[in-house]
């Protein structure tokens, strides 16, 4: 893919906030495949989908999948093993 | 102290467009009157979601440029000839015209004060914006952070915030080094060529003075400018990156 395609996961903190109270794109992410952690905000996002693809930046396997269409929400997670949320991230 | 941190659920406001100020032929930003807005954070975001009148909805995200201090909501938009709303915003949209949007949104590509410095902050074209929103706070806070701002931009023509950038580039403490990779005028006196590992340990700071770095920009620059900090021994936790690529049309 065109690497001029591809954004982050700033990205998805819309969506984000429209599901969650806390603010998940500071959460730290572990990816089952590689282990690496980090913020979701610098994951790779293919958002030309029906949805979102979500990517690790380590190796890039499918950590997580978001698709919305009329007011429902699927969230696929693939290899996202855990999320860290800190209760007072904004 | 802090009340508690559960925020309420972002919901649509409509603002009114103020005045549109004209920054290149391709940019402009838009202030905004939003009497339902809470505030944000130097780095933030919105959504714009535009609907025609069949009911069609399209939806964009455009950074803020405008500091927390100021009164009113700045954003600055690129119109990208071949998007669904940036054309509008840039060549359509009049002053008393309504446009709807929420926020603020994200929280990892932000700064505040507490954060502290020095900063380092590199931006790619319109990946400026969210950097002029800490740039504008940092000064507006009285903030003594030491700052350097790295923009790239093709030609000289395209650059934004100009001359307030001059006139920030004054105050103790702040440093603006413009780049152009295609042409410069003549007896242009800032940098040639796009930002590498090179540049950036010329105009960077030294890696033991351990800056916060903001990058944001198309994700080639994005890429390159924090592969780049890497290799100069910038730990990566320090380094925040924000990529925008055509969907932000």
């Amino acid at each position: 893919m065109d690497a001029e395609l591809v954004l982050d996961g700033n990205a998805l903190a819309g969506v984000f906030s429209e599901l969650f109270l806390q603010e998940l794109t500071v959460a730290q992410g572990t990816c089952g495949a590689c282990g690496l952690t980090g913020p979701l905000a610098e994951t790779r996002v293919y958002a030309y989908a029906p949805g979102a693809v979500v990517r690790c930046p380590g190796c890039g396997d499918v950590l997580l999948t978001i698709v919305k269409e009329e007011g429902r929400y699927w969230l696929g997670f693939d290899r996202l093993r855990c999320l860290e949320i800190r209760g007072d991230a904004r | 102290m802090a009340r508690a941190a559960v925020r309420g659920r972002l919901t649509w406001q409509l603002t009114e467009v103020v005045e549109s100020i004209e920054e290149t032929p391709r940019v402009k930003s838009l202030v905004l009157r939003a009497p339902e807005w809470s505030g944000h954070r130097a780095g933030q975001h919105v959504d714009i979601r535009l609907t025609a009148e069949d009911g069609y909805q399209v939806q964009r995200s455009y950074s803020i440029a405008s500091a927390p201090e100021e009164q009113s909501l700045v954003l600055t938009v690129e119109r990208l000839d071949d998007g669904e709303v940036s054309p509008y915003l840039v060549d359509e949209l009049r002053p008393g015209d309504q446009l709807e949007l929420r926020g603020p949104i994200g929280g990892y590509f932000a700064w505040d004060t507490s954060a502290g410095g020095p900063l380092l902050l590199v931006g790619g074209g319109s990946g400026i914006v969210p950097l002029m929103s800490i740039l504008r706070h940092r000064v507006a806070a009285g903030n003594n952070a030491d700052v350097r701002l790295l923009a790239s931009w093709r030609t000289a023509g395209d650059i934004i915030y100009g001359a307030e950038l001059e006139r920030l580039g004054r105050l103790d403490g702040v440093e603006i080094i413009h780049t152009l990779t295609r042409d410069a005028p003549a007896g242009w006196t800032g940098r040639r060529g796009r930002i590498d590992e090179a540049m950036l340990g010329d105009v960077g700071w030294a890696a033991k003075a351990a800056p916060l770095s903001f990058v944001c920009g198309p994700t080639g620059l994005v890429e390159a400018v924090a592969t780049g900090l890497v290799a100069l021994g910038h730990a990566p936790e320090r380094i925040r990156t924000e990529r925008f690529g055509p969907t932000g049309g």
